[in-house]
């Protein structure tokens, strides 16, 4: 079964493709044959003591391993949908483009819309399309990552589906968590869904050019925000105007 | 609604110990869920009975043991129960706190039918 959430779904609902592609993948689960005997039966405890997430984890640790080894800084980009992550991607590519190689896999329950949008900025891309599923895990990323090599050192950017709940459960191998959040939505966001912030080391705020026509406090939202994780660091900008863009690229510089 | 992600885990996990032990059935799941691990039992036990059709899990009783969370205060050290990971320290009222139980999320056992 595909790891999914919401319902049940086939297999080859979750799609990995180049932008271009329009052939689908499809995420080869495995199913090893079910073995049905019937014969007596009698009840014992089987002791198994095994994290529920193991696999997932697992895997991550195996695509982590791939990145420092080919010295490859993945960042996991998380935040509700519309705080603006593509955007912001797009303008960190362009900044970026010629002095550091770059990818992007991007994650979406639907569509190629946000592949189109990197891909039009030059740097190589992989959809992976969720289905019904709201996040990705690290087999996701690990299939996108057989269609796209990234350059040794360089910075892999993975656009989470918009979601601030389930991605923070699912370790893809990433360095960090980016969150972001936008200043149209509320400054409490980080004491709603504290689990996300938890796992985060960077906090973006975006679309701080709206800042004088929305009633967004930013301080506030910061000390929200600490409340949560005191080591979060933070960068204050908007994607739209470039405004507050230097000191996150500095950021991304720095990590490499 | 990552639940049926993990009752599609579980439900993975489960079936190939089973299997290993040569199960014909799962009867039972004993799950060890801490209350800071952001999983709703509710939902993963609905979720559950979904995932676990046409499995050697189906029908398997579900046993949902929730562990309490605990906090250290990293400026006084005082520990305490944890409900939330936005915590304050009831001793000093400092944010700085540290989870030191309450994000398990693991299967403990099984009880299977066998050959």
């Amino acid at each position: 079964m595909c790891d999914s959430c919401g319902c049940s779904q086939p297999d080859n609902s979750v799609t990995i493709r180049r932008a271009g592609q329009n052939v689908s993948g499809s995420a080869n689960h495995h199913h090893a044959p079910h073995h049905h005997h019937d014969r007596p039966v009698q009840g014992r405890i089987v002791e198994v003591r095994e994290a529920v997430l193991g696999k997932n984890d697992a895997l991550a640790a195996h695509n982590r391993e791939f990145f420092k080894n080919r010295r490859v800084v993945a960042l996991n980009l998380v935040s509700s949908p519309g705080s603006g992550k593509t955007t912001i991607l797009e303008r960190t590519i362009r900044a970026l483009l010629g002095e550091i190689p770059m990818a992007v896999i991007e994650g979406d329950q639907q569509t190629m819309l946000d592949a189109e949008r990197i891909e039009a900025t030059g740097a190589p891309v992989v959809q992976v399309n969720t289905g019904a599923g709201c996040h990705l895990d690290a087999d996701m990323v690990h299939q996108a990552l057989h269609q796209m090599e990234p350059a040794e050192n360089s910075l892999l950017f993975i656009e989470n589906v918009g979601n601030l709940v389930c991605p923070a459960m699912f370790d893809l191998g990433e360095a960090a968590k980016v969150v972001i959040i936008s200043v149209t939505e509320g400054e409490d966001k980080p004491l709603k869904y504290p689990a996300m912030f938890d796992a985060a080391s960077l906090c973006l705020i975006n679309k701080i050019d709206l800042l004088p026509h929305v009633d967004f406090e930013v301080a506030r939202c910061r000390e929200y925000a600490l409340r949560v994780n005191r080591r979060l660091e933070f960068f204050e900008l908007s994607a739209r105007t470039g405004e507050g863009m230097p000191g996150w690229l500095d950021w991304l510089r720095s990590r490499l | 609604m990552h639940e049926m992600s993990l009752a599609v885990s579980i439900v993975e996990l489960v079936s190939g110990k089973a299997r290993a032990a040569g199960a014909t059935k799962v009867t039972a799941i004993e799950l060890e869920v801490g209350k800071l691990s952001g999983l709703m039992p509710e939902a993963l036990a609905f979720c559950f009975e979904a995932a676990a059709r046409d499995t050697l899990a189906q029908g398997a009783r579900l046993e949902i043991r929730e562990v309490e969370g605990g906090g250290r205060c990293l400026a006084c050290g005082h520990a305490f129960v944890l409900d939330s990971l936005l915590a304050q320290c009831p001793q000093c009222g400092g944010y700085a706190v540290e989870t030191v139980q309450g994000r398990e999320l693991q299967v403990v056992s099984l009880t299977i039918d066998e050959e």
